[in-house]
């Protein structure tokens, strides 16, 4: 009976192992691509409401060529991902003069994905592009306060690509390569 | 190879047929296709163009290379030997063998059939496969297994009565060179040829070659004209490149008008024995040959593309039209030199493009003329970059392993590859070193930025096989500069200071000066 009964548990035991394959782990490995490495930007986060942290956040510097570190209160976000979401959302919002900010007005972040080698891949919307005033110089700063903004404060991302609009692109205004993940850039700030 | 060809064409027939239509299907906006070579034939892949970027149907690469697709779950899975690739409907980003890895578009249904941007197979395809798969993009080639498919480009400089024409192959590949008539033909030690559409533009001016055709897969012909008098053929690696050159003597009696047309048939011809070579003609590798033949300038944009536009309406598109083709007319004009534009006009050009015109003639120099804009209206003056690239790409093809190819014949040989993307990488002390002898050239003639040179990652300069260089004449975004930089003054000053620069740089090459000791300088 003893034995008729563990051989009911393993049979029992394996097929739950075999339905928790199926119903719950290839979905995750095979749907989505994102969905192992990183969640969509559209997703609530987990944000305790009110606190903050400090973030160098990235404007245009006096001279027009360089980028310049301030220092502002970052809503706090649950890990890498969420705070990084924040950083980004605090990083193109609209400033007041006297700050210039290098990202085009009416940018908004659409979606962010962070893989396990600390690859981030910044979605912007189409504005960060069709509203770009063109010029090498401009276009070094807006990706590089981008880039800058999410490896300077963040250690556990190392290089970041800029998408537009859900897709790669080759630069945002004819100038820098973007088919790749960009490092931090220190020669740009001042 | 587990590669097995479903459809076995005749590969003459076919190249033939690919290089009478391709210039017919591009200048009609029709979607090139992709041809695909391997070791039991080509094939053709059709392409389907959507909002520029090129596509191919997973369904035509599942037959091709033995693939197994299945949609499932909201996501669409490659499989090949084990091996997955994971798509996602309406995302750039794609797994592949559990990496991630960016497409430049989303995958798109069309009808039944899901469609892929081409570089697909370059970027998820060529890592699960088990031979070798190259994508050509530029030529629209996807070279499986270890074939040998150098890049053909080929040059002709006019030199007194006589002429040279330099035909390189890259990666290297040998050649044998045999005369019929007023022909020489040119075969390759190769298992195919990657050749431009036009293989060859010949000069306005006439010359002793009247034209180069591909005659077979693996053969160029040389036409020339009736007064040409013998040929000197030498051949020597330059870097990943074989360098032919046709020392070609013009005939001392000979003074019939040239024909307008090459003969149609070159067997009716009067076969010449090669002659002794030209006296007349530097030899072909010596010391006294220029170290500057060839400079392509890149004017900026164009088409559609304005770049940046000036408050009072100057379009930086016009502004380097307008500087590149001064720059032109005085390097030609002052030092007998081939200057190439990649665009002779208002209009689109990609930035591929722009560098191929250059590669594929073989210029000694690039440069990318452009002007700046700023977020801040009073930033001004003129800056020159040249390419950066991160450590590990540096690296990677400093280090680009050669591989070990087997030739005709037996025995093997090592080919040195360099991926498109990384050509730059080593020539950037020598970009960097005209850059430095251009800011010296421009700093008391013209202003120059807070910080006149840069190091950046910028696409155009990154597949330039040459030392290439971007000149930011200055800021439209300045109103002040706006109307400097649209005047005649302005850009003569600039183009006189850019000729100063380049003669400054010829003579450094000629007395073996190092370019400079400057290394990699990556971005940290």
């Amino acid at each position: 009976m003893s034995r008729q009964a563990v051989a009911a548990g393993l049979v029992g035991a394996t097929a739950i192992a075999l339905g928790s394959l199926l119903f719950a782990g290839l979905p995750r490995w095979y749907g989505p691509v994102d969905a192992r490495t990183a969640a969509p930007s559209a997703a609530p986060t987990t944000i305790a409401p009110g606190r903050k942290i400090k973030a160098h956040l990235f404007y245009v510097a006096e001279d027009g060529l360089r980028l310049t570190s301030v220092e502002h209160d970052v809503a706090y976000g649950d890990g890498p991902l969420e705070q990084a979401r924040e950083i980004l959302n605090a990083q193109v919002a609209p400033v007041a003069e006297p700050t210039v900010s290098a990202v085009p007005p009416g940018t908004t972040l659409r979606a962010l994905f962070l893989t396990d080698r600390g690859v981030a891949f910044v979605d912007l919307s189409r504005e960060v592009a069709a509203a770009h005033t063109g010029g090498t110089d401009s276009e070094l700063l807006t990706v590089y306060t981008i880039v800058n903004a999410l490896t300077m404060n963040l250690p556990a991302i190392t290089t970041v690509q800029v998408l537009v609009d859900g897709k790669e692109v080759e630069t945002l205004a004819g100038h820098v390569d973007l088919r790749r993940p960009l490092a931090r850039n220190l020669d740009l700030v001042q | 190879m587990s590669f097995r060809p479903r459809f076995l064409f005749p590969a003459t027939s076919l190249l033939a047929l690919g290089l009478m239509l391709a210039p017919a299907l591009f200048g009609q906006g029709t979607a090139p296709s992709l041809t695909l070579i391997a070791r039991d034939g080509r094939r053709a892949i059709p392409l389907t163009l959507v909002a520029d970027q090129e596509f191919v149907a997973l369904d035509d690469l599942a037959a091709q290379f033995q693939l197994a697709v299945q949609e499932s779950l909201g996501a669409v899975t490659v499989s090949y030997k084990g091996k997955t690739i994971v798509l996602t409907p309406d995302q750039t980003l794609a797994s592949v063998a559990g990496r991630l890895i960016s497409l430049p578009a989303a995958p798109s249904r069309s009808g039944r059939r899901w469609l892929v941007p081409v570089e697909f197979v370059g970027r998820a395809l060529a890592p699960i496969y088990d031979s070798r798969v190259e994508l050509r993009k530029p030529s629209h080639l996807v070279i499986v297994g270890d074939l040998r498919v150098p890049r053909i480009s080929t040059r002709y400089d006019a030199i007194g009565s006589g002429g040279r024409l330099t035909i390189d192959a890259s990666p290297r590949a040998t050649s044998t060179v045999s005369q019929d008539g007023d022909h020489i033909f040119v075969k390759f030690d190769a298992d195919a040829l990657d050749t431009p559409a036009t293989v060859f533009a010949a000069p306005a001016a006439p010359t002793l070659v009247q034209g180069v055709r591909l005659v077979d897969p693996l053969t160029l012909g040389v036409d020339l004209l009736s007064r040409f008098g013998g040929f000197k053929a030498t051949s020597q690696p330059v870097d990943d490149t074989m360098r032919l050159v046709l020392d070609l003597a013009g005939g001392q009696t000979d003074t019939t008008p040239p024909p307008s047309n090459p003969p149609s048939n070159p067997q009716s011809a009067v076969p010449t024995p090669p002659s002794s070579p030209p006296p007349e003609l530097p030899p072909a590798f010596g010391q006294s040959a220029p170290a500057i033949r060839t400079v392509a300038i890149d004017p900026g944009h164009g088409g559609d593309d304005a770049g940046v536009r000036g408050s009072n309406g100057v379009k930086e598109k016009d502004l380097a039209l307008s500087v590149a083709r001064r720059l032109k007319g005085l390097l030609e004009a002052r030092l007998g030199i081939r200057v190439l534009l990649t665009r002779e006009d208002d209009r689109n050009i990609s930035i591929d493009e722009r560098a191929a015109i250059a590669n594929n003639n073989k210029a000694d120099l690039f440069v990318s003329i452009h002007a700046n804009a700023s977020m801040r209206n009073t930033t001004a003056g003129a800056t020159v970059y040249h390419a950066a690239f991160f450590a590990d790409a540096a690296q990677a093809a400093g280090a680009a392993r050669p591989e070990r190819l087997p030739t005709f014949g037996g025995g093997l040989r090592d080919v040195e590859m360099v991926p498109w993307d990384l050509a730059q990488t080593r020539h950037l002390a020598q970009s960097g070193a005209f850059s430095d002898l251009l800011i010296a050239q421009l700093g008391d003639r013209i202003p120059l930025a807070l910080r006149p040179t840069g190091e950046a990652p910028l696409r155009v300069l990154e597949s330039a096989n040459m030392p290439a260089v971007l000149v930011e004449l200055g800021y439209l975004s300045n109103a002040t500069q706006e109307k400097q930089m649209a005047g005649e003054t302005f850009q003569n000053v600039f183009v006189q200071a850019f000729y100063d620069t380049v003669v400054r740089y010829r003579d450094s090459l000629h007395a073996g000066e190092a370019p400079g000791d400057r290394a990699s300088r990556d971005f940290k």
